[in-house]
């Protein structure tokens, strides 16, 4: 565990405004160039009900999210009930008068005085939060004027004495907690983004430019995101009226020229599921953003869990290809969302990214892309040699025929969700059934000849292998390091891909340690019964969570415990 | 000049007295006379026999899903402004299945032509009831009778002031064609529910049903009177008006959705500098 890495626990009722102080913590903390992780817990209502938003940083690079609380800022009383047993030696409640916790050392902060007005008190609780670390001052100075920017020089005046007095008034104060480490050189200028936000610009520099969705928890942000965001580049969005739509909507929009893809989770997709198999058999391409809670139905709204794998994997009637791709942080979600619209504007077959709530909320500091180094996705045709023998669905060794955007072209385009000849005609004889079929599944090994290969963490033949997919990835690695550090012989082994699977890729290190263990956030071990389905390896054992909330080091290691 | 020949001959999968052949010929000649070419062309359908309609006309297709042929010809319409796009389905599918998609379609009003093939009764399926077949109305599926109301359409569509709304009956297919052609012309979301005989399942509403009972509205109705409409749109049973029922002013969708079917999207590209910009703005 990172012995430089702090936990601020913010909590309160929603409504309370605990994710914008949590927000402005967290910026200031990537402005002055620590590492952070965020996890957010909320509940399905608006107002009321108890939430946290979770910020782990320190100098030093965080995996993931963590049990213990350095400071608990608790803005109503059930915040210090739920959580004092949270709280680590030396740690501190910071709380309004009023607010109960005794024997906890308490920074209790007399927000009637240095807040006039209710408005000010999120910059009020920044300006305490940052002088208990030990902040630069001048870094929340910078952050409350750009904040308040838009809204006039009075009142970004009015926030900035708020902020000086809160300030200060930490340093008079009669209690003791350990500054902040300096955070390292060279972390200028990152940004502060969360999973879903990443997937949203990954998919904006991949040029999508249609989406079609229907609100679902947790993955409207990328939604917002992609429409916020992308109007100005060319983004063309509708809220449709269902899944059933949004899907078929985007199809619609891809067969004509967009680049498209929807945005949804566990009950959304669900519904969608026809149109996946209208995308494999007309062969149209569209990313799905799958971003999963748990289910079934309505399950959990608001909590996460890694259930959905089964459900992407064989989505669809009949048989066709597909890629799945799970990133493990937010840099992952960038890459690997530009990655699916090129794979599925190639391969014209759908491509799904999978994540899940914990990551699709996990703020992280992010080095900027570089967007000159990325790889230039593939694009449909314009126009063809000889229109007037195009064949939309032209047999051809690899599966892929040549896929022309219609109007451009005296070329009619002619797709079918019938099974169809290669002009696109209702064909359905046994021999033409076969020869389509074959050709559409035929791109499923050109698919694996490009699958991302897994990433080992550590050394090769290890007395202990961690196998992960997805946002599994930070958990596992802080295990790894943590019994590394006791002596021990740990590594993990990440899937950022998980179909198709190459064995070639994987047997070697599965095979050359000596316990294999699984780590999914799932009550039956969804990945581990692939791997098995596909190679016949079993696992030594398995670590799995399904209880709403994120893997972390702490539960890993426990169940270790009664494995190895 | 586009032709009627432009648009090809095939061999059909239809009924012999089937509706749909003459509905299949009145789009033609409207496609002609809109002097549109096979490659302006893009017929969306969903499925059922109304939905093959495209299978036999030579012009770029999207058949897609039962029930789902609005929401790719909406992604359509908004990703490409090159073509024309048009809607062919039947009752069950537009009304029924897709009947939600049918709802959103005249709440967005987006530049559709949609030609509803209304043959009271689900054809593909081998006769079971559909959203427009009569009360009471007996089928295999339903021995005792249809147990609900039927489903109005025009109404519906008239109520929410849709770009344009038209009845039409496929045994009149100069009529049609030009109601198809004057529908075509509207931007904005057009309606034509075509009253279509199914001659293996719909025994009661025949050719001659419809026939003795359809009359064309005469030059004293003005379908921009929307209160005259709505009486109009309610009309059918013993006397079935056919023609323009209401036409209406709303703009299209494409007005209001940011970008939405001005530009083809097909010809888009990452403006990488605009990009860093959005990528700053988390900073
Ligand atoms: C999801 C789904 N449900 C059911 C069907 C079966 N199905 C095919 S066509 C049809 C009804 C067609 O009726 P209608 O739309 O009135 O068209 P018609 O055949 O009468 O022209 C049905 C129920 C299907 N193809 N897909
Ligand atoms: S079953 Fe009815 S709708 Fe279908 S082709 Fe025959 S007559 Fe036409």
């Amino acid at each position: 565990m990172s012995e430089t890495a702090i936990n601020i626990l913010v909590g309160g009722e929603a409504g309370q405004g605990l994710a914008t102080i949590g927000q402005l913590m967290t910026k200031a903390l990537v402005r002055a160039g620590y590492e952070v992780s965020v996890t957010q817990d909320y509940q399905s209502r608006i107002r009321g009900g108890h939430n946290t938003f979770a910020i782990r940083t320190g100098p030093d690079p965080i995996h993931g999210p963590e049990t213990g609380v350095d400071i608990l800022v608790a803005l109503n009383q059930e915040t210090v009930d739920l959580h004092r047993d949270a709280l680590k030696e030396g740690g501190v409640v910071v709380a309004g008068e009023g607010i109960e916790a005794d024997d906890c050392q308490c920074l209790r902060v007399p927000f009637k005085k240095l807040a006039p007005k209710a408005i000010y008190q999120n910059v009020a609780a920044l300006g305490v939060l940052g002088s208990t670390l030990c902040g630069e001052f001048g870094i929340l100075e910078k952050l409350v004027s750009q904040t308040f920017a838009k809204k006039g020089e009075e009142v970004v005046k009015a926030n900035l004495a708020v902020l000086r007095d809160a300030y200060d008034w930490v340093k008079e104060q009669d209690y003791s907690f350990a500054c902040m480490p300096p955070a390292p050189q060279g972390n200028e200028g990152r940004l502060m983004l969360h999973g879903n936000e990443a997937l949203a610009l990954g998919a904006l520099a991949a040029g999508c430019n249609f989406l079609s969705f229907y609100p679902m928890t947790p993955s409207t942000s990328i939604a917002l995101t992609l429409i916020g965001k992308g109007g100005e580049l060319g983004l063309v969005s509708e809220q449709a009226e269902d899944e059933i739509s949004a899907i078929n909507m985007a199809l619609g929009a891809s067969y004509a020229g967009a680049r498209s893809c929807v945005t949804t989770s566990g009950g959304g997709f669900a519904l969608m599921i026809e149109g996946v198999s209208l995308a494999g058999i007309t062969e149209t391409p569209i990313v799905i953003f799958l971003v999963q809670r748990p289910g079934p139905a309505t399950g959990l709204p608001t909590r996460t869990e890694q259930g959905d794998l089964n459900l992407a994997l064989y989505a669809g009637h009949g048989e066709f290809p597909r890629a799945l791709l799970t990133p493990g942080t937010v840099e992952e979600c960038f890459h690997l969302a530009h990655l699916a619209f090129d794979l599925t504007e190639r391969w014209q077959t759908p491509v799904f990214v999978l994540s899940d709530q914990y990551l699709a909320d996990n703020y992280r500091s992010v080095e900027p892309f570089d967007l000159d180094a990325l790889p230039e996705t593939s694009s449909p045709l314009l126009s063809v040699d000889d229109p007037a023998g195009y064949r939309r669905y032209a047999l051809s060794e690899d599966g892929v025929s040549p896929r022309l955007i219609p109007g451009y072209t005296k070329a009619l385009v002619k797709v079918d969700s019938d099974e169809h000849d290669e002009f696109g005609h209702i064909e359905e004889g046994p021999e033409n059934r076969i020869a389509q079929n074959e050709k559409r599944l035929a791109k499923a090994s050109g698919l694996r000849g490009e699958v991302i290969p897994p990433e080992l963490f550590g050394e090769e033949n290890p007395d202990l292998l961690l196998v992960c997919w997805g946002s599994g990835l930070g958990a596992c690695l802080e295990v790894s390091e943590i019994l590394t550090d006791q002596g021990k012989k740990v590594a993990t082994l990440h899937f950022k891909q998980v179909w198709p699977l190459r064995e070639d890729q994987f047997m070697p290190f599965l095979e050359g340690a000596k316990t294999v263990v699984g780590v999914e956030g799932n009550a039956t071990g969804q990945f581990a019964r692939l791997l098995r389905q596909e190679t016949g390896f079993v696992m030594d054992g398995m670590v799995l969570r399904s209880d709403g909330y994120p893997l972390n080091a702490e539960y890993v290691l426990k169940a270790l415990e009664s494995l190895v | 000049m586009a032709t009627v020949e432009d648009y090809g001959q095939f061999e059909t999968a239809w009924c012999p007295g089937c509706g749909n052949h003459s509905i299949l010929k009145a789009l033609k000649t409207a496609l002609a006379e809109l002097d549109l070419e096979p490659h302006q062309t893009l017929l969306v359908s969903g499925i059922g026999q109304a939905a093959k309609m495209p299978q036999y006309l030579n012009c770029n297709m999207f058949n897609g899903l039962h029930g789902r042929s609005l929401p790719p010809a909406t992604g359509a319409r908004l990703a490409n402004p090159k073509v024309k796009v048009i809607a062919v389905s039947g009752d069950g599918c537009n009304y029924g299945e897709g009947g939600n998609h049918f709802l959103a379609a005249l709440r967005r009003n987006p530049d559709i032509t949609l030609l509803a093939h209304d043959n009271q009764i689900y054809g593909l399926t081998k006769g079971q009831a559909s959203p427009t077949t009569a009360q009471g109305q007996k089928t295999k599926a339903q021995p005792g009778g249809q147990p609900s109301v039927p489903f109005n359409p025009i109404a519906v569509a008239v109520a929410m002031r849709v770009s344009f709304v038209a009845r039409a009956f496929s045994g009149d297919e100069e009529h049609l064609a030009d109601l198809i052609v004057q529908a075509a012309r509207t931007p904005g979301f057009a309606l034509v529910d075509i009253l279509q005989p199914c001659v293996s399942f719909n025994k009661v509403n025949t050719f001659g049903w419809y026939k003795q009972r359809c009359y064309k509205l005469g030059e004293e109705y003005d379908p921009t009177d929307w209160g005259a409409a709505v009486v109009k749109a309610s009309e059918f049973g013993e006397k079935i008006p056919v023609g323009v029922i209401w036409r209406g002013d709303r703009a299209p969708f494409e007005d209001f959705a940011p970008g939405g079917g001005k530009r083809a999207l097909a010809e888009h590209r990452v403006d990488k500098a605009a990009l860093a910009d959005v990528m700053q703005s988390f900073a």
